[in-house]
């Protein structure tokens, strides 16, 4: 089955890509543009039919490599979900 | 003394650390590959800069996870001193080593100068030949230098005084959280910095304002 796991700044967490991509917006007249916020898109492939199984096996993923928890949290999303 | 670098994939300043380790100790450091899962007895295990692993996912993210990692914090665990520098910083936080992370620099931008260093903190194996409040000079060449931690731990890192370098807030290149350049774990044995001392520690390079680092950790174990 198919994975998408978002990742994201928590609040709080300067995001200085997040704020060149607003000020380009605005210097393309997106005026309605306000705070931005840059995160990551994972897909995964995962041999594995049992979703608790394969949602446990991803939560681990996320902690110890996808995701810093330090400064991002993660959204796990399955097939069919 | 003796010292090993560990080298990533994408590692460019082990020849740098090398060559300062071998000028300031008069020993041959060893060069330890990461795929290797152990590490002989040595009195410094250093992390160098670079960019390991092309910096994907996060900086320092997979280099944290090669095999050699275990075995540097198994041996921080027994109190070996381990330094980071640049690259080798990145690697410490995100395995945890030391405390926070290291952002993007707040104005995008690779920033490749010298900085000036505040000595905040001499009571550690790496800054103890220095004066408490000393500025030294020191380059920096990075572009996820920013670090950043909460609250509590800044307040915690501040209380127990291990903040080893802070920016002068002047020349904080990078937009580091209350001026931060580099910080040592709780049992002081892990000093984690942006900095690179290792450029500085001879006339020829413009100046030795790094050297105390090497003769800090020489002293110590003498």
């Amino acid at each position: 089955m198919k994975a998408r796991i978002k990742i994201t700044l928590k609040n709080g967490v300067l995001d200085p890509q997040g704020k060149a991509i607003g000020n380009a917006l605005h210097q393309l007249g997106f005026d309605s543009v306000g705070d931005v916020r840059q995160g990551k898109y994972i897909e995964i492939d995962l041999r594995e039919t049992d979703k608790a199984k394969a949602r446990a096996a991803l939560d681990e993923m996320c902690k110890r490599v996808l995701a810093n928890t330090v400064i991002e949290n993660y959204d796990i999303e399955l097939d069919g979900e | 003394m003796k010292s090993a670098v560990i080298v990533f994939p994408g590692s460019n300043r082990e020849r740098d650390m090398l060559y300062a380790l071998e000028k300031t100790t008069g020993h041959k450091p060893l060069a330890i590959w990461h795929q290797e899962t152990s590490l002989p007895e040595v009195d410094l295990i250093v992390l160098p800069g670079g960019f390991s692993f092309g910096d994907y996912l996060r900086t320092g993210a997979i280099a944290g996870l090669s095999p050699i990692m275990s075995a540097v914090k198994e041996k921080a665990a027994k109190g070996v001193r381990v330094l980071g520098v640049c690259n080798g910083f990145q690697i410490l936080a995100e395995t945890g080593l030391v405390p926070g992370i290291l952002l993007r620099n707040t104005h995008l931008k690779f920033v490749c100068k010298e900085v000036k260093l505040e000595v905040a903190s001499t009571a550690s194996d790496f800054t103890s030949r220095y004066t408490k409040g000393q500025i030294i000079r020191c380059p920096v060449a990075h572009h996820d230098g920013n670090y950043f931690a909460d609250e509590a731990t800044l307040n915690q890192l501040e209380a127990e005084d291990r903040i080893a370098f802070r920016y002068t807030s002047d020349t904080n290149p990078n937009g580091s959280i209350r001026d931060i350049a580099g910080i040592l774990n709780e049992k002081r044995n892990v000093l984690g910095m942006m900095p690179h001392p290792e450029n500085l520690i001879e006339p020829a390079q413009g100046g030795t304002d790094g050297k105390g680092i090497f003769e800090s950790v020489l002293e110590a174990i003498a």
